[in-house]
């Protein structure tokens, strides 16, 4: 790729002279994928079908724009509203996601617990019900790959909403949410077992599923599968991760 | 000749030692390992202010599977309750990540090894929620009809378990015979009595046999016939009534906090039902009761779940009476697959028949066949939550797909994992007696806790 300001660029400058504009920086994309590529996961075989070399980028979770649709334009107004009452910094949801009839809010790590607590206490919002929390590891070059993503409900409008914040796999810190919902408790210590996010404010953040001493996190995607080959009817089964993949 | 006994015999030491109760000093204090009939001596023992900490389990037939309880005591008052989950995890939402869509389904089936049709049911829908597509009406109606088959047998579990545990080995017999029935049933409609794998992304895995509807009305006949002795033989029994009226106290406000739901929720009145409040598989079309209950305790969810059997009978004979004619599984001949299946040598597998004319016919056919079997379909990209009404509360599928053809992801929002967290709440206050009684109707299933 021609680097700006290098030969043949069209910009006269290189990068380190363009003047930084205020507020004009670019968000950057949240990553909810790894790229793909090849039919069948070859490279640099004699594949001649050219399949091979077909790449899939990473996939970005669209950012939605208005009308949402339904009851979300009026959830996402209520949000809005109660997050600048509040003084939450105004990017405090980086983006909004309607997808499959369900809505996301991507939000900023530092701010979950107060949003949460937005959540639940505002009259028109009233999400009582924290139904899940869960981890997802989106692979091991994806920018941002942790996602701590939270499942509440709204018993009195029957709605439900995803919260989710990404984190960087050096850097795992979260705000846990048992101050405002206590079912959390459990929920973030299986995602502290299993992908290692750090729930900053949990009462005891120690493993659940796991043996106390063990080492790792096992649902991360760097983290082995193990197994051993079995036969059967005299030919030898690999085991499940050294299977051919086709994806 | 001396007056033992064991010089005579095999050189046993029959004479009484001094503490019955073996112990040993540690730098936490003594402990001791109460084997029955010497507690007695180990609370003479104990100095009057002296906290007792007492593990139960995991391996222990109270405690309602592989679940470990630490009880602190002071005399027989709970003072503080914690529990001790994990014993059964087997890395399930990890392997599945390692098969491709339709394989996934014999993996969370082994789950909860109660409510397997209801993890089945609540994948499948996850994986076509994603896929965007919708399942033909027969098929809709059958899982139905699995899954209020498959809360009978639960709730049936949940009477005779904590029956044992409370000492009525009576309702443990009666309640195992019953979901026997059930288990013939399904065996008779799935092929199997547990671990199906019967509900599959599109649709079943094959229609009905040609005779189930005589089967399952013989089942509601019998079952209509004994459900009410479960009436007779524990509801009005003093000594059921006493262990359990009163116990387990929560209220409907501890509930939301601890996100608790199900029979336990519903017990402290507030009438949660996911098949009234988001119908899915249309449970908007059949007629049923929520029963509630105000008094928040291990009766009232005792009373409940011999409810719901019997609205699940009711939903059955509407689902039997309704049963649309038509395909089980969807059209789309990128997600169905092609196979007949006939019984094996082997077990279930392919129609050789079908394999002798697939393989005439069309080499396409057969390319298509092979590789929608080895490599699975695609599933586009994005994240879906499903949640379904288990016999145990909100069982939440959150799946997440790259695009590939495998899951990206799949977390199980398992309402034995999260009910338990209400143990301490429960049982805190009360006596170690109550603790078991607490448990048992909470009913969690160590299977579906640990995954």
């Amino acid at each position: 790729m021609t680097e700006p300001g290098g030969e043949h660029s069209s910009a006269d400058r290189a990068v380190e002279g363009l003047e930084k504009t205020n507020g004009a920086e670019a968000k950057a994309p949240i990553f909810a994928g790894k790229e793909r590529k090849g039919l069948f996961g070859v490279s640099g075989s004699g594949d001649t079908s050219g399949f091979g070399g077909l790449r899939l980028p990473a996939h970005v979770a669209a950012p939605s724009e208005r009308p949402f649709g339904g009851w979300f334009d009026e959830v996402a107004d209520e949000l809005f509203a109660a997050i600048s009452d509040k003084g939450l910094p105004a990017d405090t949801v980086q983006q909004v996601t309607v997808d499959r009839g369900e809505i996301t809010f991507y939000l900023r790590p530092e701010t979950l617990l107060e949003v949460a607590r937005i959540l639940r206490d505002t009259p028109s919002l009233r999400f009582e019900l924290c139904s899940s929390v869960s981890g997802v590891d989106y692979g091991a070059d994806v920018p941002q790959r942790l996602h701590s993503v939270t499942h509440l409900t709204s018993m009195t409008y029957r709605r439900r909403i995803r919260l989710e914040v990404a984190v960087d796999v050096e850097n795992p810190h979260v705000p846990s949410l048992v101050e405002v919902y206590p079912t959390a408790d459990w929920q973030e210590r299986e995602t502290w077992d299993m992908f290692g996010i750090i729930y900053d404010g949990h009462p005891g953040l120690t493993r659940i599923l796991m043996p106390d001493d063990w080492d790792g996190h096992p649902q991360r995607k760097n983290y082995p599968l193990g197994g051993i080959p079995v036969e059967y009817k005299g030919a030898e089964i690999p085991p499940p991760d050294q299977r051919r993949s086709y994806s | 000749m001396t007056e033992r006994l064991s010089d005579v015999t095999t050189g046993t030491n029959t004479e009484m030692p001094e503490e019955i109760a073996e112990s040993r000093r540690t730098t936490e204090g003594t402990v001791y390992t109460v084997t029955g009939g010497d507690w007695d001596d180990v609370l003479a023992d104990a100095v009057h202010d002296e906290r007792i900490v007492m593990n139960l389990g995991p391996q222990h037939p109270s405690t309602h599977g592989v679940l470990r309880l630490i009880l602190e005591l002071e005399g027989e008052t709970v003072t503080h309750a914690r529990s001790v989950v994990g014993y059964l995890h087997t890395g399930i939402e990890k392997n599945v990540e390692y098969r491709n869509w339709v394989q996934g389904v014999t993996f969370v089936t082994r789950t909860d090894y109660l409510a397997p049709l209801h993890h089945e049911a609540a994948y499948c829908m996850a994986t076509e929620k994603l896929l965007g597509i919708t399942v033909p009406d027969r098929a809709q109606a059958i899982r139905v009809l699995l899954m209020e088959l498959n809360r009978i047998s639960s709730h049936l579990v949940a009477l005779a378990t904590g029956g044992m545990e409370l000492g009525a080995l009576t309702g443990m017999t009666s309640g195992f015979r019953e979901r026997e029935e059930v288990l013939h049933l399904l065996e008779h409609l799935t092929g199997l009595r547990m671990n199906h794998a019967f509900i599959r992304p599109g649709g079943l895995a094959q229609d009905l046999p040609s005779d189930s509807i005589e089967k399952i009305n013989a089942f509601l006949k019998i079952m209509h016939k004994r459900l009410p002795d479960y009436d007779k033989l524990l509801t009005g029994q003093p000594i059921w009534r006493n262990r359990m009226a009163g116990v387990g106290y929560l209220p409907v406000d501890a509930c939301l906090a601890l996100g608790i739901t199900g029979p336990i929720l519903r017990s402290a009145g507030l009438a949660w039902d996911l098949r009234k409040i988001e119908p899915y598989c249309g449970y908007e079309n059949y007629q049923f009761d929520v029963p509630t209950s105000n008094a928040a305790d291990c009766f009232a969810r005792y009373l409940l779940r011999l409810e719901e059997m019997h609205q699940s009978l009711r939903i059955i004979k509407q689902v039997v009476k309704s049963l649309p004619t038509g395909p089980v599984m969807v059209e789309d001949a990128k997600i169905a697959w092609p196979a007949q299946l006939t019984i094996g040598s082997d077990g279930m597998g392919n129609s050789l028949e079908h394999v002798r004319k697939i393989m005439g016919q069309s080499m396409e056919s057969l390319i298509h066949h092979f590789k929608l079997v080895t490599e699975g379909f695609k599933v586009p990209a994005g994240q879906v939550y499903v949640p379904v009404e288990s016999p145990r509360g909100e069982l939440g599928y959150h799946v997440v797909s790259d695009g590939g053809t495998r899951p990206m992801r799949v977390h199980l929002r398992e309402p034995s994992f999260i009910n338990l967290q209400s143990m301490p709440a429960m049982c805190e206050g009360g006596m170690v007696a109550d603790v078991i009684a607490s448990v048992a109707s909470i009913d969690p299933v160590m299977g579906g806790c640990d995954r």
